[in-house]
């Protein structure tokens, strides 16, 4: 959510581009040998994350299992069995060592709230997520894309303005704040207009199948997707103005005018080729971060992912639902980042090898 | 000698205001940001402590506005514009606080990362890098989770979660800045590792901490009111971000209350939207190669 914020992909990108020139080895021994030191950066990370979520959880005040039966009377005893049943009585170390073991079987414990293993919750969320998150990242990539090669292309003018004026304030407006007003405008109705989308919700659950229930999920995408793509398309539109401008002197745009060609098609075949390749990366990580900046908008919506799931357990709170959901979101920026990290290369020939 | 100095500071200071002023974007934001920080500063004076008791409310539940109530009441009768200015003060102080400790911790590390060079470097460095891949939202939600509800919590959890971006910017400048030729005149001279980042390192990254705090202040006041949003605010103080919450709690979004969900929003926004145009322009003035908008 930082406007300088550069993303550690591009960041390092630029520092390899930095140092090109250096000798040479093999194509694509340098390749693979910069593919496995991202790969173990990665591994290392995801320790790291294992380390912190077993250690924050431990600095809690207030006793989790007293929390879970808040209201109901329950006896010594039965407290005592069930701090047993979650492990909660063994020493520090060897919970540790024991969450370790059990996180990398893929076993996240179980969720106090909904007595399951927060695996299967979590799997049964995750294709709510994934749908939301990716037409939203696909829609903002692109008209970020758009409107950021548009404004660099004409900047300074007057729709370079309103355009960055307009994605600057939207990108300063919270993103639940206006997933709230959306409902009450075109939800619940207000005045003339009528509520045309569901208020929350994935589905209207009346059992249509096929292509109808396509539409159905569809029609309760609008509003939520809406909101993503408005609070977030900012970032990309600004990478790209910027990543455009710094290519707009180049003498290879001036040999392209030079040999004819209009000036739409410089812009399409010369400029902005070399300008999308900071984006790209851009678009991984926003990927990651957008699963975690859903927590807000799958809440005001109801959406049925992870991100209402982390807020039911936020408020118990369910430390094993929020431990394992916390892992999975921070998982996700790994790969992510991995993922752009390993990409890069193959995009731009300067770097990483 | 001092005197010497102070003087061309106050030049540099004299140049940057002369560049600054032609920002058009950037004197709205300052403008805007001063008369909200009057207000919130004068609310002792014109709203007064008692705009949050809920005991005391002056009026009925859920007015919509009227003369009496501007913006209206919310559901314990407390008139929401009274409420919306005293909300301002916690948003600006924990936003304020919370960038100050961001850039501070951030300042810190990427100085010492910067002159000390070698594996300390190395180590700092690799840690910063894991601190940035984290969803910082997720991280500080978290961290609000396990601490106790209070306004130190939320300042804590956005300030050590989102430092790692000024760390690698102050240190990339300290490293361009100490391969200058009058930091080896000055340790030559016998200046020790404290002088050199005292008195040469840290004034040449001052003006980078200054457009990193403005753009942070944004992000911050964001957070801050994402937090009180999903209830780890303090409870006990007004705040934007709270009375949203509060908002959603009465029912506001079913029942079509626009009236008391709007204002608390748009007031976030135009915050953050003040102190990110401040930002971009100091950042621009500092390094016009950026080509912000002007």
């Amino acid at each position: 959510m930082t406007t300088a914020s550069t993303p550690a992909g591009v960041a390092r990108a630029e520092e390899a581009r930095a140092t090109d020139g250096a000798p040479r080895t093999g194509v694509s021994s340098g390749y693979l040998r910069h593919a496995a030191g991202k790969l173990g950066g990665a591994l290392v990370s995801l320790f790291a994350v294992l380390v912190t979520s077993f250690f924050l959880f431990r600095i809690i005040p207030g006793d989790p299992v007293k929390a879970m039966t808040h209201g109901i009377p329950t006896s010594a005893e039965q407290l005592a069995t069930l701090r047993r049943q979650f492990g909660l009585d063994l020493p520090l170390w060897q919970q540790f060592a024991d969450y370790c073991a059990k996180a990398l079987g893929g076993d996240l414990g179980t969720s106090f709230q909904f007595r399951a293993p927060v695996g299967e919750l979590i799997a049964a969320k995750l294709p709510a997520t994934l749908l939301l998150t990716g037409v939203a990242v696909v829609l903002y990539s692109a008209l970020g894309l758009w409107l950021g090669t548009r404004s660099a292309w004409r900047h300074g003018g007057l729709g370079d303005r309103v355009n960055t004026g307009i994605a600057l304030t939207l990108w300063s407006v919270p993103s639940f704040w206006l997933g709230l007003l959306l409902i009450i405008v075109f939800s619940v109705g207000m005045g003339p207009v009528p509520g045309l989308f569901p208020t929350g919700g994935m589905e209207s659950g009346t059992g249509e199948t096929g292509f109808a229930h396509v539409l159905d999920v569809a029609h309760h995408l609008v509003l939520p997707v809406v909101t993503l793509v408005a609070v977030g398309y900012a970032q990309t539109l600004l990478v790209m103005r910027s990543s455009l401008l710094d290519e707009m002197g180049g003498d290879y745009l001036t040999t392209a005018r030079a040999k004819g060609l209009r000036d739409d098609e410089v812009r399409r075949r010369h400029a902005v080729p070399n300008a999308l390749l900071p984006t790209v990366t851009m678009v991984f990580i926003n990927l990651g971060h957008v699963a975690a900046g859903s927590i807000l908008v799958e809440t005001v919506f109801s959406w049925p992912g992870l991100g209402g799931l982390f807020y039911q357990a936020l408020s118990v709170p369910d430390l094993p639902l929020v431990q394992g959901l916390f892992v999975v979101f921070a998982g996700a920026m790994i790969l992510m980042n991995l993922l752009a990290d390993l990409l890069y290369p193959l995009l731009d020939p300067r770097v990483g090898r | 000698m001092t005197s010497l100095a102070w003087e061309r500071r106050r030049g540099s200071a004299a140049r940057f205001w002369k560049t600054y002023r032609s920002h058009r974007a950037g004197l709205y934001g300052l403008a805007g940001l001063a008369l909200i920080a009057l207000l919130a500063v004068t609310a002792p004076l014109t709203v007064g402590a008692d705009v949050q008791s809920v005991t005391n409310a002056p009026g009925t539940a859920l007015e919509p506005p009227s003369a009496e109530f501007p913006l209206g009441t919310d559901q314990f009768g407390r008139s929401l514009l009274g409420l919306l200015v005293w909300g301002a003060r916690i948003s600006l102080l924990v936003g304020l606080l919370a960038a100050v400790l961001s850039v501070a911790i951030g300042t810190l590390v990427g100085v010492l990362a910067g002159h000390y060079g070698g594996w300390l470097s190395t180590v700092v460095m690799r840690i910063t890098d894991w601190f940035l891949v984290m969803p910082t939202l997720v991280l500080a939600i978290v961290l609000a989770t396990v601490m106790s509800r209070s306004m130190w919590t939320v300042v804590l959890a956005i300030g050590v979660t989102s430092w790692p971006t000024t760390a690698r910017l102050v240190r990339a400048q300290t490293i361009a800045v100490e391969s200058r030729p009058y930091i080896e005149r000055a340790t030559a001279l016998g200046g020790g590792h404290r002088h050199v980042m005292a008195r040469h390192v840290l004034p040449n990254v001052m003006p980078l901490v200054l457009a990193q705090t403005t753009l942070g202040i944004s992000t911050a006041i964001l957070t801050e009111a994402t937090l009180a949003f999903l209830g780890l605010g303090d409870p006990t103080v007004v705040s934007w971000g709270g009375m949203l919450q509060d908002a959603r709690e009465a029912g506001a979004v079913s029942s079509g209350h626009w009236w008391y969900l709007a204002p608390p929003g748009i007031a976030i926004a135009l915050v953050a939207l003040a102190f990110t145009l401040c930002g971009r322009a100091v950042e621009s003035v500092l390094n016009p190669r950026l080509g912000v908008g002007r």
